[in-house]
C-alpha cells in the first residue's frame, strides 16, 4: 500500500519492529531482535530521562529476571512441605516459614557468590571461582549460538557441536604426546576444526539444498551423540581395562592449566571464553565478514543483491559458530572433566541457547547472560546438596527469564509500566514526511550495540 | 445504495492520516478518489472497509449510521474492496479463493464448491468474465486475478465496489477493458470508488472527482477539468508535468545484451532472446505491463538469477557469469524494483545501509577490519547531499518514509562512478516530490554520459525519462522505439502488437474517432 | 547436454552458466537430485545386499496362531473384499488413464493410493487364507534380485533425467520399497542363530505403537504451521501431557480423566505459545524452544519433589489396555497390527482422518490454510486472522498432549524425567517429511517408528550394524529429507510470520 509508512496503533512498538525486521510480512523474522541489527529505532521513550531507563531494555531485562526468580521461589514454595508444616504457624513465627522459603536461594547465592560461611578465604571465594568455571562452555557455546543468530541461522546444533570439538580436541589430546602449551594448542585447534566440520556441515545443507537449520541441527546434535557412544565403544577412543563408555585421561600437557591452584577447578578457558567474546564483538562490529553476516542476517534479498555471497557467508558463520560451540567442548575435556564421556555436553548446548536469547545475540550480552547462567548452574548444585531442591528449578528460572526477555510488553504489562499511557506525543515512528521523529530513539542506541 | 462519510478521522500515534473527511458515493455513480501515494487514500478505505476502526467519524449507509468491526461487516453491508496488491491465495484454486469467507457448504461443515463453481459461471458470464473456476490462481495472468477479485466482491452481494489503484498492474489495453467492464457494473446499479493517482483514467471514467492531499479533502473536480488543474490540486502546487531536459547526446554503445533467454524455476523462458545495446549518455527505458520479464532481466545483468544464456557486456567486459560483487566493482549501479526487500536492510542504520555494497571496499574497510568513522562521515554527507529527512544517520532505515529510503538507495549506488546504471520502478510509491527528486538525478546521471537502463511500468514515467523506449512481453522485445511514441502505440505493444501493426492499428482507431 | 539442467531449487544461485547459448525452448529444468540420489543408494544396495550377502538364510514370522475358526473366516471376507475393491479401482485407473489419454492429470490422486493399499492388503489376506505362518528367504539370491531391480530403477531416472523428463513418484515408491526389502532380508540374515528370523507381524505392530506419540505430535506440527505458526514445542506440549496424564490418572484412579487432563495440559503449553508468539509477537522458534526447556525443567522439578515422594498417591496411573474391535482383529497380520490398540492409538486413527478432512475439504480448513498461506487475504474476507492461529494452535496443543498420555497410560505405567525423549522433534520432522500433510506425516511417523522398531529388534538378534547405527538412522533420515532428496514441497507461505494488522 502507498502509505505502508504509516505507523500502527499507538501502543505498538512490537508491531513496528516485526514490520521493520519482515519488511512488512514479506519475509520470516530475524531471531535477533531489531534493535540488536544495527540501526536505532526510535521507540518513542519520550518523557523523562527516568521514565526512560525504567521502560528501557536494561530495565526489562532486571525485572524479567526478578519475575522468574520469584516464580520460581513460588514453586519451590508450594512443593517443599517444610514450607507448608512452618505455614501452619505463620502467625506465631513467621520467620520460620520465610527462612524456610528463601533457604534454596541463599543456598543459591552461597554456591554462587560468596559463601560467607566458608572456613577461610578460599573457602569463600570458592563459589564464585565455581560460577567461571561453569560459565566458561556456556560462554563459548552461547557465543556459537548468537554469531549463527546474528546471520539469521537457528542454530540448535550447539550440543552436536561441542560433541564433535570435544571428540577431536580429546583424541589429539590423549593420543598425541607433544610439550606443554603445544598440545593444548593442538588440541584447542583440534576442538575448532571439529567444531567448525560439524557447523560448516549444517551451514552447506542449508547453503546447497535449502534444508532448514532448525531441523538438520536438531538431528545432527542426536547422529553426533550416537556416533560418540559408538566411538567409546571402539578401542581407539575406549579407555584401557575399562567396560565403561569413557576415553583415557588427556595428557596433562593438554589440559588448560589452573589459575588459581589446585583447591579450585577456575582454569585458564575462562580467560580464553573473554577473548573469544572480544574476538567475536570485533568480528561483529568491525570486520567486513561480520557485517556480511549481519546483513545475510536481517535481510538476505538486499544481501544478495548488495553483492555480498550469500551462500558462502551461510557456510562460513555456520563453521565459525561451530568452532566457538567446539572451543565449549574443549572447556570440558581440557579444562573440568578432563576425559571424554557420552555425557561430555551435558545440557551445555541447549543452555547456549537461552543464554544466546538472554544476550540479545550480542556478544558481551552473552557474555554476561553466561555468567548468570553459570551463577545459577554453579549455585543449583550447592542448593540441591543443602537443601534437597532439585537443579532442574534452574532450568524453569532460565527459560522464564528468556521468555520474559523475549516479550518486553508482557513484562511492562506485569509491572504497570506501559511506556505509552504517560508519554507525550512525540510521533517517534517515521512518520509520512518523514520529518516528524524525535531524537528519542537515540537513547537505545548504546544497549542495542554493546 | 448510498455511502456517506462523516467527518472520518484517522490517527496513527501524532500522525493524522485521514483528517475530517466527508464523502458521499451516490448509487450508480463512479466516484474517483484522487490524490497521489500517502495522501491518505487508501487509508480511507481500509476504514471504510472496517480493516481499520476510525479515530472519529462515522459512515452512514442509506442514512443509517454503521460501524464496521471487521471486513466481513462491510461485505455484509455491501461494501466490496479490489485492493491494489490482489487478496488472492496463490495456491488455491479460483473456486476456493472467492467461496474463502463466504462458504457454501453441506453438512458438517464440509465444502461444496460446485455451489461455488455455479455463481462465478453465472457472473462471468453476465459480464463476459473467461474464468476457469478451477484454475490455480498462480497460474492465471494478472489481468484475470483482477477479475477473480471483482467476482469475489460481486458474489458477496457488494453494491460498492472499491478498486484501488487498479491499473497499476495493467496493460493500457487492459485498463480500457477494466474501464469498460466498470461501466457495466454501473449500468447494472452499482457504485464504484475508484481510487487512482492517474489522471488520465480518472479524467475517462468518473463522475465526480474528490482529491485528497495529505488526509483532507481539497475539493472536488469534475472530469471535465484539465490535467493541470487536477494535479495541482492534487500536489497542491502547480506541478509542470513534464521534467526538463535536455536531448541526449548518446556517445559510444558501451553497454550490450545479446540473446538473452533467463529460465525460471518451471522452466520457462521468463527473458526470451534479448538484444540491445544502450549508449552512453542515453535512457534505455525498459516498458511493459509488470511480469512480462524486467525483473529477469535486471537481475540477470546483476548475476542473481541462476538460468541465463547469452551474453551481457559492460565496455567490452563479458558480465554473464561473474558474480554480483564483480558485476558492481565493473561499474553497474543497481536499484531494485522492491527497496524493501531487495535494496535496504530495514533494521540496519541509515549509514550502513549507505555502504551496504561498499563495506569492503576502501576507504570503507582495509582488509577484513572496517572504518566506522569513514562510514559515518560518508552517510553525514550524503544525507546532506540527497536531503534524506532523518533524525540522525544511525537510524533504522525501514523507519524512514518510502520517499527517503529510495534516497538513500540512490545516494549509495551514485556515490561510486558508474559505468552503466539500472533502476527498477525508481519512483512506485513515491509522493510527487520524491519523484521529482529521483527522476532530476537519473538524468543527471545520464548527463554525465552513464549508461542508463530505467524500468518502469508507468508509462507516464516512461515517456517522461526516456531516449528510447524498449517493450517487452512475454520475455521478449517487441520493439525500441524513439522517445516520442505515443501512448497508443506503446500501449498496443505492451500487449504484445508488432511495432508497425501498432501503429498502424492506432492510426485506424485514430482515424475512426472511437478512441477516447 | 544443455547446461542449463542443473540442480533446480538448490537455494544457491551461485552464478550463471557462462558463455553457453542454449536453444531457446530446448531446455527444461530437470533436477539431477533424483537420479544421483537413487543411483548412490543402488550402489551402496548392490554391495551391502548382494556382495556382502551371509550365506544364511531370513526368517520372517508372519502371524502368530490365533482364533483359527474366525480368523479363516475373516481371512477369506477380507481377502474377497480386497479383490473386489482392487479389482475395481484398478478398472477405474485404467479407464480414467486410457479415457482422455492425457495421462495422469485426470486421474484422481487418491486412485492410485488407494489401489496400492487395497493390492497390500489382498496379498496380506492370501497369506492368511493360505495360513502360511513363516516366510524364509535365502540372502544370496533375493539380494542380488534387489540389486538388479535397484539398479534399473537408477538407471531409468538417470536415462528420464537425461531425456529431460522428470522422474515419476512410483519410481521412488518402489525403489524404497525394494531397498527396505533388500535391507531386511541382509540384516537378518547376519542374525547370531543358525537360522535367524525375526516376526514380521510384531515389527510391523510394534512400529505402530512406536509411531502413536509421532503421529499425534506431527499432526499437532501440521495445525499449527497450516494456520502459520511453527510449533517447536510438541516435544513440551507431549512431556506436558505425559505428566498430567499420570498424575490425573492417579489422582482421580481413572485413565479416561487422565487422557482428557492430557489435552488440557497440551493445550496450556500451546496457549503460552500462542499468546507470546501471536499478541506478543515474539520469534516462534524461540518460544517453542524456550517452551520445551521450561517444560522439560518444570516437570522434572515437580517430578524429583512431588513424583519421588508420593509415587502410589500421584504416579501411579492405571493402564489403558488394548481393546480388540470385534471380527477385524481376527483378520490374519493386519488384525493384530491395526485392531489391537489401545484407546489412544484409535483415537490416532480418527484423529488422522478427521484432520486431513478438515483441512482439506471443510469450510474450516479452507480457512485455515489461507491464513497459513497469506493473512492478508484471509483477513480482507473477514477472518479474523489471530483468533484462527489461536484456536488452531490450541487445539494442536491438545492433540500432542493427547500423544503424551500415550507414555503413561500405554507404554509405561509411570512418568519419569524426560520421558519423551526427543520425540516431539522427530514428529516435527515427520511433519516435514509428510509435506504438511495429515496424512504424509502419519505416513512418516510410521517410518520413525518402524525404524526406531527396527533398532531394537535387530539389537535382539544380532547384528553387523552397530546399534548406534542404526539408532541415528531415522535422524540421518530426516537430513536427507530435508536436503531434498525426497522432492521437495514448500510449506505454507506464512508460516513462522507473525500477523501485524494493516
Amino acid at each position: 500500500m502507498p502509505d505502508a509508512k504509516t505507523p500502527r496503533d499507538e501502543d505498538d512498538d512490537v508491531a513496528t519492529d516485526v514490520a521493520l525486521d519482515t519488511a512488512d510480512g514479506a519475509m520470516a523474522p530475524s531471531p535477533v531482535p531489531a534493535s540488536s541489527q544495527g540501526g536505532t529505532i526510535p521507540h518513542a521513550a519520550g518523557g523523562s530521562l527516568f521514565r526512560q531507563i525504567v521502560t528501557g531494555n536494561a530495565m526489562v531485562s532486571v525485572l524479567s529476571v526478578l519475575l522468574a526468580i520469584v516464580l520460581g521461589g513460588i514453586l519451590m514454595a508450594v512443593t517443599n512441605p517444610r514450607v507448608a508444616e512452618t505455614a501452619g504457624y505463620f502467625f506465631a513465627r513467621p520467620g520460620d516459614m520465610l527462612s524456610e522459603v528463601f533457604k534454596p536461594y541463599v543456598a543459591l547465592v552461597q554456591g554462587s557468590l560468596f559463601n560467607w560461611a566458608g572456613a577461610d578465604t578460599a573457602a569463600q571465594l570458592y563459589p564464585i571461582t565455581e560460577t567461571l568455571t561453569v560459565s566458561t562452555p556456556l560462554i563459548f557455546a552461547g557465543l556459537g549460538v548468537a554469531l549463527a543468530f546474528r546471520a539469521g541461522l537457528f542454530n540448535i546444533g550447539a550440543q552436536g557441536q561441542i560433541i564433535f570439538g570435544a571428540l577431536f580436541g580429546a583424541y589429539v589430546g590423549f593420543t598425541w604426546h607433544l610439550p606443554f602449551l603445544l598440545h593444548l594448542v593442538v588440541v584447542i585447534i583440534a576442538g575448532l576444526v571439529g567444531g567448525a566440520l560439524w557447523g560448516g556441515l549444517v551451514g552447506l545443507l542449508k547453503a546447497r539444498t535449502g534444508a532448514h537449520e532448525v531441523i538438520v541441527t536438531i538431528m545432527l546434535n542426536y547422529i553426533a551423540n550416537f556416533l560418540l557412544l559408538f566411538l567409546l565403544t571402539t578401542p581407539a577412543f575406549q579407555r584401557k581395562g575399562s567396560t565403561n563408555p569413557i576415553s583415557p585421561f588427556l595428557d596433562q600437557t593438554a589440559l588448560f592449566p589452573e589459575l588459581l591452584g589446585p583447591q579450585f577447578r577456575l582454569h585458564a578457558g575462562f580467560l580464553v571464553a573473554v577473548l573469544a567474546t572480544v574476538f567475536v564483538w570485533w568480528l561483529l562490529n568491525r570486520s567486513t565478514l561480520g557485517f556480511e553476516f549481519r546483513a545475510v542476517g536481517a535481510n538476505q534479498s538486499a544481501a544478495r543483491t548488495a553483492g555480498i555471497n550469500v551462500p558462502r557467508a551461510v557456510v562460513l558463520v555456520m563453521a565459525l559458530a561451530g568452532a566457538l560451540a567446539g572451543l565449549a567442548g574443549i572447556a570440558q575435556v581440557s579444562g573440568t572433566e578432563k576425559y571424554l564421556s557420552g555425557g561430555v555436553a551435558a545440557s551445555i548446548g541447549f543452555d547456549a541457547i537461552t543464554v544466546a536469547l538472554l544476550g540479545r545475540s550480542t556478544p558481551w550480552g552473552t557474555f554476561f547472560a553466561g555468567l548468570l547462567f553459570g551463577a545459577f548452574r554453579a549455585g543449583g548444585v550447592a542448593m540441591q546438596a543443602q537443601t534437597q531442591t532439585p537443579i532442574d528449578i534452574v532450568l524453569v528460572i532460565q527459560s522464564l527469564i528468556v521468555l520474559f526477555i523475549a516479550a518486553p510488553p508482557l513484562v511492562r504489562a506485569i509491572f504497570g509500566l506501559n511506556p505509552r499511557k504517560k508519554k507525550n506525543a512525540t510521533g517517534g515512528h517515521g512518520s509520512g514526511t518523514g520529518s516528524g521523529a524525535t531524537a528519542g530513539g537515540k537513547i537505545e542506541s548504546g544497549a542495542a550495540t554493546a | 445504495m448510498k455511502l456517506e462519510l462523516k467527518g472520518i478521522t484517522k490517527r496513527f500515534g501524532s500522525l493524522v492520516a485521514n483528517d475530517h473527511i466527508d464523502l458521499v458515493v451516490e448509487p450508480g455513480q463512479v466516484h474517483c478518489l484522487l490524490g497521489e501515494n500517502g495522501a491518505g487514500k487508501s487509508t480511507l478505505m481500509n476504514v471504510l472497509y472496517g480493516l481499520y476502526d476510525p479515530s472519529d467519524g462515522e459512515i452512514l449507509v442509506n442514512g443509517k449510521p454503521v460501524v464496521f468491526k471487521g471486513p466481513g461487516d462491510a461485505m455484509a453491508a455491501g461494501i466490496g474492496m479490489v485492493h491494489q496488491h490482489f487478496m488472492l491465495i496463490a495456491v488455491f484454486t479460483v473456486a476456493e479463493n472467492v467461496a474463502l469467507g463466504n462458504e457454501a457448504t453441506k453438512a458438517a461443515g464440509f465444502l461444496n464448491l460446485d455451489e461455488t463453481r455455479r455463481k462465478i459461471q453465472a457472473i462471468s458470464e453476465q459480464y463476459g468474465f473467461d474464468v476457469d473456476p478451477d484454475a490455480m490462481v498462480e497460474d492465471l495472468p494478472v489481468g484475470v486475478q483482477q477479475r477473480v477479485e471483482i467476482i469475489k466482491a460481486l458474489v458477496r452481494d457488494a453494491e460498492v465496489l472499491i478498486l484501488d489503484e487498479p491499473t497499476a498492474v495493467l496493460t493500457p489495453q487492459e485498463t480500457d477493458e477494466l474501464l469498460a467492464i466498470i461501466r457495466q457494473l454501473k449500468a447494472d446499479g452499482k457504485s464504484i470508488v475508484f481510487i487512482s493517482h492517474k489522471l488520465r483514467e480518472v479524467k475517462e471514467i468518473s463522475d465526480t472527482i474528490t482529491v485528497i492531499r495529505r488526509g483532507k479533502v481539497v475539493g472536488s473536480a469534475d472530469p471535465s477539468a484539465s490535467p493541470t488543474e487536477l494535479a495541482s490540486a492534487m500536489v497542491g502546487r502547480s506541478v509542470s508535468l513534464t521534467l526538463e531536459k535536455k536531448p541526449a547526446e548518446p556517445g559510444d554503445a558501451t553497454f550490450k545484451v545479446r540473446d538473452l533467454v533467463v529460465v525460471d524455476q518451471n522452466g520457462q523462458h521468463v527473458v526470451d532472446g534479448l538484444s540491445f545495446d544502450i549508449s552512453q549518455g542515453e535512457v534505455l527505458a525498459i516498458a511493459g505491463v509488470q511480469g512480462n520479464g524486467q525483473t529477469e532481466l535486471t537481475e540477470a545483468v546483476l548475476g542473481v538469477q541462476p538460468h541465463v544464456t547469452g551474453s551481457i557486456t559492460l565496455d567490452g567486459v563479458e558480465l554473464l557469469g561473474k558474480s554480483v560483487k564483480q558485476v558492481l566493482s565493473a561499474g553497474v549501479g543497481f536499484v531494485p524494483e522492491d527497496r524493501k526487500v531487495d535494496g535496504l536492510v530495514g533494521t540496519f542504520s541509515i549509514s550502513e545501509n549507505m555502504v551496504l555494497d561498499l563495506y569492503d571496499k576502501a576507504p570503507f574497510a582495509k582488509g577484513i577490519g572496517m572504518k566506522p568513522a569513514q562510514i559515518a562521515s560518508h552517510a553525514e554527507q550524503k544525507v546532506e547531499e540527497f536531503d534524506v529527512r532523518t533524525p540522525s544517520i544511525n537510524a533504522a532505515v525501514g523507519t524512514l518514509s518510502g520517499g527517503n529510503q529510495q534516497k538513500v538507495v540512490l545516494a549509495r549506488e551514485l556515490s561510486r562512478p558508474l559505468r552503466l546504471f539500472i533502476a527498477s520502478q525508481p519512483t512506485r510509491g513515491l509522493d510527487v516530490g520524491s519523484i521529482e527528486f529521483v527522476h532530476k538525478r537519473v538524468i543527471a546521471e545520464r548527463d554525465n554520459g552513464t549508461p542508463v537502463m530505467i524500468v518502469s511500468t508507468e508509462l507516464d514515467e516512461v515517456l517522461e525519462l526516456a531516449d528510447r523506449i524498449a517493450v517487452l512481453y512475454r520475455g521478449k522485445l517487441v520493439g525500441i522505439v524513439p522517445a516520442g511514441t505515443s501512448r497508443d502505440v506503446l500501449g498496443l505493444m505492451m500487449a504484445g502488437v508488432p511495432e508497425h501493426e501498432a501503429e498502424l492499428t492506432a492510426q485506424k482507431t485514430h482515424e475512426g474517432g472511437t478512441h477516447a | 547436454m544443455s547446461t542449463t539442467t542443473t540442480q533446480s531449487g538448490s537455494g544457491a544461485p551461485a552464478g550463471n552458466s557462462p558463455g553457453h547459448t542454449g536453444k531457446p525452448g530446448a531446455s527444461r529444468l530437470v533436477s539431477w537430485k533424483a537420479g544421483i540420489g537413487l543411483s548412490l543408494l543402488a550402489i551402496l544396495g548392490t554391495i551391502l545386499f548382494a556382495f556382502m550377502a551371509g550365506p544364511k538364510s531370513a526368517g520372517f514370522g508372519i502371524a502368530e496362531a490365533s482364533n483359527t475358526g474366525a480368523s479363516t473366516l475373516a481371512a477369506w471376507i477380507t481377502l474377497i473384499l480386497a479383490l473386489v475393491i482392487s479389482a475395481g479401482l484398478g478398472y477405474l485407473w485404467f479407464v480414467r488413464r486410457s479415457g482422455t489419454g492425457s495421462g495422469y492429470a485426470t486421474v484422481p490422486r487418491w486412485i492410485p493410493a488407494c489401489t496400492v493399499a487395497a493390492v497390500i492388503a489382498l496379498c496380506l489376506a492370501a497369506l492368511g487364507v493360505a495360513k502360511v505362518s513363516k516366510i524364509t528367504l535365502e540372502s544370496g539370491p533375493v539380494g542380488w534380485i534387489c540389486a538388479v531391480v535397484l539398479l534399473a530403477l537408477a538407471g531409468y531416472s538417470v536415462f528420464l533425467t537425461q531425456a529431460k523428463k522428470t522422474t515419476p513418484r512410483w519410481v521412488g515408491g518402489v525403489f524404497a520399497t525394494v531397498f527396505l526389502v533388500g535391507f531386511l532380508v541382509w540384516i537378518v540374515a547376519h542374525g547370531n542363530d543358525a537360522e535367524p528370523a525375526i516376526s514380521l507381524a510384531g515389527l510391523i505392530a510394534g512400529s505402530v505403537t512406536l509411531a502413536v506419540p509421532l503421529v499425534f505430535g506431527s499432526l499437532s506440527g501440521v495445525l499449527c504451521e497450516r494456520v502459520g505458526v511453527v510449533n517447536i514445542a510438541i516435544e513440551g506440549q507431549l512431556l506436558l501431557g505425559a505428566f498430567s496424564a499420570a498424575v490425573v490418572a492417579t489422582v482421580t484412579h481413572n485413565v479416561y480423566a487422565g487422557l482428557v487432563a492430557a489435552a488440557v495440559a497440551g493445550a496450556l503449553v500451546s496457549l503460552v505459545l500462542a499468546v507470546v508468539s501471536i499478541k506478543y509477537l515474539v520469534n516462534q522458534i524461540i518460544v517453542g524452544v524456550v517452551l520445551n526447556v521450561l517444560i522439560s525443567g518444570l516437570t522434572s522439578f515437580l517430578f524429583s519433589t512431588l513424583l519421588t515422594a508420593d509415587p502410589d498417591g500421584l504416579n501411579k496411573p492405571g493402564h489403558l489396555p488394548p481393546v480388540d474391535v470385534p471380527f477385524l482383529s481376527d483378520i490374519p497380520i493386519i488384525g493384530p497390527i491395526l485392531f489391537h490398540q489401545s484407546l489412544v492409538g484409535y483415537l490416532m486413527y480418527i484423529a488422522v482422518i478427521v484432520v486431513y478432512l478438515g483441512l482439506f475439504h471443510t469450510k474450516w480448513g479452507l480457512r485455515v490454510r489461507a491464513v497459513g498461506e497469506h493473512p492478508q487475504a484471509a483477513d480482507t474476507v473477514g477472518i479474523n486472522v489471530n483468533r484462527t492461529r489461536f484456536w488452531n494452535v490450541l487445539m494442536g496443543g491438545a492433540i500432542a498432549g493427547i500423544g503424551g498420555s500415550f507414555f503413561t497410560l500405554v507404554s509405561v505405567d509411570a512418568f519419569s524425567k524426560d520421558m519423551s525423549g526427543g520425540r516431539g522433534y522427530i514428529a516435527l520432522a515427520a511433519l516435514i517429511f509428510g509435506r504438511w500433510n495429515p496424512i504424509g506425516a502419519f505416513l512418516a511417523a510410521l517410518l520413525f517408528g518402524f525404524a526406531d522398531n527396527l533398532q531394537s529388534v535387530i539389537t535382539i538378534i544380532g547384528s553387523p550394524v552397530p546399534s548406534q547405527f542404526m539408532a541415528m538412522l531415522p535422524y540421518a533420515l530426516t537430513v536427507f529429507a530435508v536436503a531434498g532428496l525426497v522432492g521437495r514441497s514448500r510449506p505454507p507461505a506464512a508460516s513462522g510470520i507473525p500477523y501485524v494488522k494493516g
